[in-house]
């Protein structure tokens, strides 16, 4: 049936059309009835096409009836008591559905999370559908959260990873907040097969996932995202508009409420680290915000940007040590050697505030201040050559040695519980 | 001494590139910092404050060589207004690209039609091989602007060439202006410049800003 139906769609995406065409099948139990059904080829002018031909008794005739044919076809057999059996009601409706399925395929529209092209950038659409199909395809591991709505009401989905057990500690993930860091996105999806690799492959993460949950954002703001995607490729901030402004959108990460609108970020809307008007002025931000609160056992909270190789602790905002540093700055070192070992990609780390500037309102001094020991921020690949515009064949290699990064984070999180 | 993570080392190591690509670049030859090896800053009193860094580069189309090379960088006090001063001292050879060089040099003077590009690289961080040459003199042109523009409290990239446009000239040199965006990492604007190059296999580059 498929190679028949193929071969006419070769045919219909030239000029026929088979709308309401229907084939129909019979199964001839005498000679009579085997005569009735031979008759019917002669018939010229009613234009059967018989993919199965009279062959015996007991033996299938399929015969594609197109629509003008149908009634007398019908009414042929039925007056001489002759049983029949509509196997296709449209051929046209399946052709298209074919030719649909084709498409996909010949599009490489992937079909499962192992068909999906991980080293490629993707648009929104696919990653919302990624993110459905790997729910799907694991209904045991993975669930699908919404946290909330943009700016343009686009929705805010996290990726649940637990094996079980009621409000378990957790780690928190998060890439593309700043949407023009492509390579963040794309390691996000990357992260989420990943962890359900591992989980299968009862390696690797399978062990946090005993005892610990992983939460995955990985498109954090999908209206930039969109926007990168239409507009303006190097869009970094949301969408929003406030006051009577011109300018649009606020940097995510000066909008969360530690030493909101201090030095290191700008109160100019026109600028990419406005700050906006008050902390979590922003949906993207809020839902986040709301989501870490009501949790109350987040251990571990990691939000991932591009670009210059760095991996960042608190503090942005001050110049004052985080009473953790020492442990942060030692977790910070095997971390960085981890991703090394993979490529050689040299990382440098340190506290935001020394290592790349001042930042005030970003988002791990936030959910350090909350209490989450083990908050930290990437930036990652490439120092500048590329730098936004990473050519998507280093994706995986990036996703791949970030991910050895945060296994370092992750486990000692769960060694570490506090 | 500064810790190599430091900020403000990493900043002086962009303006120092930037000036050694503007200086030593070309259509085929592309310097990339591979690693800070150390640095220093001393401040002058009156003066500025003046950094001491050992690099090693790497050329982008040959990168299992390294080249190391020491840069002086000072940022003179109170002033926004001009460059900083860069020496740079560059230990051994770097690899010839005069073949390449003229080849490319052959190949636009024949183009009938004047070369026009754009978003080099592109969303996706492709560039085809024929523009790989007109990306890197993108990075001697930015060089030259980083050189010029740096102050201690940015640092700058090049984030992708926009547009670029050859003029046809009279004389032996080739012309192309470029509209580049800039990616500055403490405002994190990406604006853009319009510069002009001019280019000759003997001559090298010379920069201008529209």
């Amino acid at each position: 049936l498929p190679v028949l139906l193929a071969a006419l769609v070769a045919v219909a995406t030239c000029t026929e059309t088979f709308v309401g065409h229907q084939v129909l099948r019979v199964v001839p139990q005498s000679d009579e009835e085997l005569q009735k059904v031979q008759e019917l080829q002669d018939l010229e002018h009613l234009q059967l096409d018989f993919w199965l031909a009279p062959r015996g008794l007991g033996l299938p005739v399929d015969i594609r009836v197109p629509f003008p044919s149908l009634q007398a076809v019908k009414v042929h057999l039925e007056a001489s008591g002759v049983s029949y059996s509509i196997m296709i009601e449209d051929v046209q409706a399946l052709l298209d559905e074919e030719q649909m399925e084709m498409l996909r395929s010949s599009r490489q529209l992937p079909l499962d999370t192992d068909t999906f092209n991980y080293e490629a950038y993707h648009t929104i659409d696919e990653i919302y559908s990624f993110i459905d199909m790997l729910v799907a395809e694991n209904p045991n591991l993975v669930s699908k959260l919404e946290i909330g709505r943009s700016t343009e009401d686009r929705p805010l989905y996290v990726l649940k990873f637990s094996t079980g057990g009621t409000n378990r500690p957790a780690i928190w993930i998060d890439t593309g907040i700043h949407s023009r860091e492509w390579v963040t996105q794309a390691s996000g999806v990357w992260f989420a097969k990943k962890i359900v690799q591992d989980h299968a492959n009862n390696e690797g993460v399978a062990s946090i996932l005993e005892t610990m949950d992983i939460f995955l954002e990985i498109v954090t703001n999908p209206d930039g995202f969109a926007f990168t995607q239409t507009k303006n490729r190097m869009w970094r901030k949301t969408r929003s508009r406030h006051s009577s402004s011109i300018c649009v959108g606020v940097d995510p990460n000066r909008n969360w409420d530690a030493g909101f609108g201090e030095a290191g970020a700008s109160s100019n809307p026109c600028t990419e680290t406005y700050h906006g008007p008050y902390p979590n002025s922003e949906p993207e931000v809020k839902s986040i915000v709301d989501f870490v609160k009501s949790h109350g056992n987040i251990k571990a909270f990691v939000s991932i940007h591009s670009y210059s190789q760095l991996l960042l602790y608190p503090y942005g905002y001050t110049d004052t040590p985080a009473p953790d540093q020492e442990e942060l700055h030692e977790v910070s070192a095997k971390a960085v050697a981890a991703l090394s070992s993979l490529y050689g990609t040299k990382f440098k780390y340190g506290s935001i505030v020394t290592t790349i500037y001042r930042a005030s309102g970003s988002t791990v001094d936030w959910t350090y201040n909350q209490g989450i020991k083990y908050s930290f921020t990437f930036e990652l690949r490439d120092t500048g050559r590329y730098g936004f515009l990473l050519p998507a064949k280093q994706i995986v290699p990036t996703a791949e040695e970030t991910w050895l990064a945060l296994k370092v984070i992750m486990e000692h999180a769960r060694d570490n519980l506090y | 001494e500064l810790p190599l993570s430091h900020f403000s080392a990493a900043r002086a190591a962009a303006v120092a590139v930037g000036y050694l690509r503007y200086l030593r670049g070309g259509p085929g030859r592309g310097l990339e910092l591979r690693e800070l090896r150390r640095a220093r800053r001393q401040d002058i009193d009156g003066v500025g404050h003046k950094y001491y860094l050992e690099l090693e580069l790497e050329d982008v189309l040959d990168k299992d060589r390294t080249v190391n090379c020491t840069a002086e960088v000072l940022y003179r006090l109170g002033s926004k207004t001009s460059a900083p001063d860069v020496q740079v001292t560059v230990q051994g050879e770097l690899r010839s690209t005069e073949e390449a060089e003229q080849e490319f040099y052959n190949r636009i003077r024949s183009l009938e039609k004047e070369l026009v590009a754009e978003n080099i690289p592109d969303s996706h961080g492709n560039v085809p091989p024929e523009l790989e040459p007109i990306h890197l003199l993108a990075w001697v042109a930015s060089g030259y602007l980083i050189w010029q523009n740096s102050t201690e409290n940015t640092k700058f990239h090049l984030a992708q060439v926009k547009h670029v446009k050859q003029v046809k000239r009279s004389d032996e040199d080739l012309q192309f202006d470029y509209v580049l965006l800039l990616h500055e990492m403490v405002s994190q604007e990406v604006l853009p410049w319009e510069v002009t190059v001019l280019w000759h296999p003997q001559r090298g580059a010379r920069v201008s800003q529209s």
